[in-house]
Parts: structure tokens; C-alpha cells; sequence
């Protein structure tokens, strides 16, 4: 992966996945929830994170369903504060870690 | 969240390509496939964060990355020219958690690269390679040139090795001497001919660019490959499928 990009003409489809969300996701959530399992609130469809269409280009994070394309989630950092936007989602399923010891 | 890394190594893979042995502050273990944020700051306080994959991971506090450079890029062009050992970094994970290989899988893997989306699938067949697990690797490596495939040598030497690990080249601009197909772009045909066969019902892992992740996606479930074994990783650039 390498997201090092902007936005340009010769560049057709300047969107990536969900995979470069997982860094940020793993901040708020405060566990690593790439392959948890979201519902989109549009269409219904479950997918896992990581196979979300995500657009960095936009001032924050826009994650979009790879059904149907509505927007699942915004994520927006500031200086002191980060704007998240779950409206998109009705649900989503996060494994608990495997027990230890 | 944010942690420390020490810079402890750098080779250069290519002419724009350079791997950087990182000891993460802190981190006890890495799974194949992930990758790290990273976050530079500017002495005025401008950030940017972005995200490489990692090409060696496994147990303890070092992990390796390989960054290749984007023209235009803002972080990569630092990290590939300017970085040097006994500098620090600001990093954020590893991490990832469906585009990963573990040792527990038990079936076959078909990995299919274009261009510098090998790295992440080289931490796969590193790991595979030096694990117990008997499971058939193949690797699909779509690359413009030889000069531009990252650990070609690597590659070759294990390729020869290994008993469990396959390495097929696609090469969209120029073959090296002695190739005996001209260079063309990775198409259908191609692909089918040179990857495990969906009766085989390998996990597929899929890293390049977006418009190469998803073609090579879409051609893959057109053939009959299970959606559910397919794992995709897209990174920015500057299109083309390398």
C-alpha cells in the first residue's frame, strides 16, 4: 500500500479501500477493525471494512459501500478533536479479541 | 497510538524503491500483510500521515517497509531519499487484519502483484516461507521492467529454493534478456493461464494500483474464483496497470 497520491487527470479512479482507513479506525475504536463487518443503512449490504471504497482526497476520510456507493462513514481530524460520522452504517460486528493466557 | 521508530537499515530495491528496517517502541508482533501509518511533521506543525506496507513482519519490534517513491508524493520522496539510520519516526500500528496471511491457513495461495503491491505479499511469502505450513504458494508478478521489480533477486533465489513456492512474471514494458514473450499488459487470458485454478479454490490476495486491483478482481470472479476468497489491497499513483 502507498496512498501517496492527489487526485489528478491520468489518475481515473483516485479511491482506495478500506485498508488505508484501518490506522485512523484503530485510533477511534481503540482496536484494530478492518475485518469487523459493516451494514450499510442504504441497501443493506454486509461487508467487511477493508473492502470499503475510501476516498482520501476529501478533507477528511470518506468511506463509501462497494454495493451501492452511499457514504458509511466520514472521519474528519482537527487539531484538538475528530468529527465522525456513522450515519451511513447500521450496524457493525467487531470480534472480540481471542482470549490470552 | 502514535509510537516511536528507529530507522536501523536502508536498501535500495530500485532506482526509486528503498526498504527501511523500523524498531517500533513497544511492539511485540507484526502479522504478514499489514502496513504502518506514518506521520511526518513539518517545523511549522503541517502533518502528513500516510500508509506502506510492511514486507517483513513477524515476532519482537522490527519490521521492514518499502517505499516507492511518488513524484508528487509528500511523504514518500522523504522517506526513500532523506531518511537515514539512527533517525526517528512517528508511526501508528501495524495494522490490518483481513489482508493478512497466518501460518494457521491451510490452503493455497495464489498472490498476484502489479508493480510495488508486491510488498505486502512478499511479507506473506517470507513468513510462509519461513513457517512450518506446507501449503502451495504461487506468486503473479505484474511489473513494467526487470529494472523496476522490488526483490528480484530475493525472489528468484527462493522461487528456485523453496519447494512450496511458485513465482510467475508479467512484464508490461520491457522482459529481461532471453524472455521469451514480449512485453504486454497483464490481460485475462494471461492472468487465468499463469494462476492457481478456481477448482484448486486458493485465497486469492490481490495488491497494486486501484484500476489493476480491479480489473484483476473482476476478471477473477468472472472465472469462477469464490468472492468471499478474494482479498484486495489498492494503493494510490499515477494509473496504468504498472
Amino acid at each position: 500500500m502507498n496512498d501517496d497520491i492527489l487526485a489528478r487527470p491520468d489518475n481515473p479512479i483516485p479511491h482506495l479501500d478500506g485498508n488505508v482507513a484501518a490506522g485512523v479506525l484503530m485510533e477511534l475504536f481503540g482496536t484494530d477493525i478492518s475485518s469487523a463487518l459493516g451494514r450499510c443503512e442504504n441497501c443493506a449490504a454486509v461487508r467487511v471494512l477493508a473492502d470499503t471504497v475510501v476516498y482520501v482526497d476529501a478533507p477528511g476520510l470518506v468511506i463509501r459501500c462497494r454495493s451501492c456507493s452511499a457514504v458509511l462513514m466520514r472521519v474528519v481530524e482537527c487539531p484538538d478533536r475528530y468529527w465522525v460520522d456513522l450515519s451511513g452504517l447500521s450496524n457493525l460486528q467487531i470480534e472480540k479479541p481471542a482470549p490470552t493466557g | 497510538m502514535w509510537r516511536v521508530a528507529d530507522v536501523v537499515s536502508t536498501q535500495t530495491e530500485t532506482a526509486t524503491a528503498r526498504t527501511l528496517g523500523l524498531r517500533i517502541h513497544g511492539l511485540m508482533s507484526s502479522v504478514a500483510g499489514q502496513h504502518v501509518d506514518i506521520r511526518l511533521t513539518a517545523a511549522d506543525g503541517y502533518t502528513a500521515v500516510r500508509s506502506y506496507s510492511i514486507g517483513r513482519s513477524g515476532s519482537g519490534d522490527m519490521i521492514e517497509v518499502t517505499v516507492d517513491e511518488l513524484p508528487d508524493g509528500e511523504v514518500s520522496p522523504y522517506l526513500v531519499e532523506n531518511v537515514q539510520v539512527g533517525d526517528q519516526l512517528e508511526v501508528r500500528g501495524p495494522v490490518g487484519g483481513w489482508f493478512v496471511w497466518r501460518e494457521e491457513n491451510p490452503r493455497p495461495v495464489q498472490l498476484i502483484a502489479g508493480g510495488s503491491g508486491v510488498v505486502p505479499l512478499m511479507a506473506m511469502i517470507r513468513a510462509h516461507e519461513e513457517s512450518a505450513s506446507t501449503s502451495a504458494f504461487h506468486l503473479l508478478y505484474s511489473v513494467r521492467s526487470p529494472e523496476t521489480m522490488i526483490y528480484r533477486d530475493e525472489l528468484a533465489e527462493r522461487a528456485a529454493s523453496s519447494s512450496k513456492l511458485a513465482v510467475e512474471y508479467v512484464y508490461t514494458r520491457a522482459v529481461p534478456e532471453g524472455w521469451d514473450r514480449s512485453p504486454k499488459r497483464l490481460d485475462e487470458t494471461t492472468l487465468l493461464e499463469h494462476i492457481l485454478p478456481a477448482s484448486d479454490a486458493p485465497d486469492v490476495f490481490v495488491c497494486g494500483q486501484t484500476i489493476f486491483v480491479e480489473t484483476v478482481a473482476d476478471w477473477l470472479v468472472a472465472a469462477g474464483y469464490e468472492t468471499s476468497t478474494i482479498r484486495t489491497e489498492r494503493y494510490g499513483g499515477t494509473g496504468g496497470t504498472s
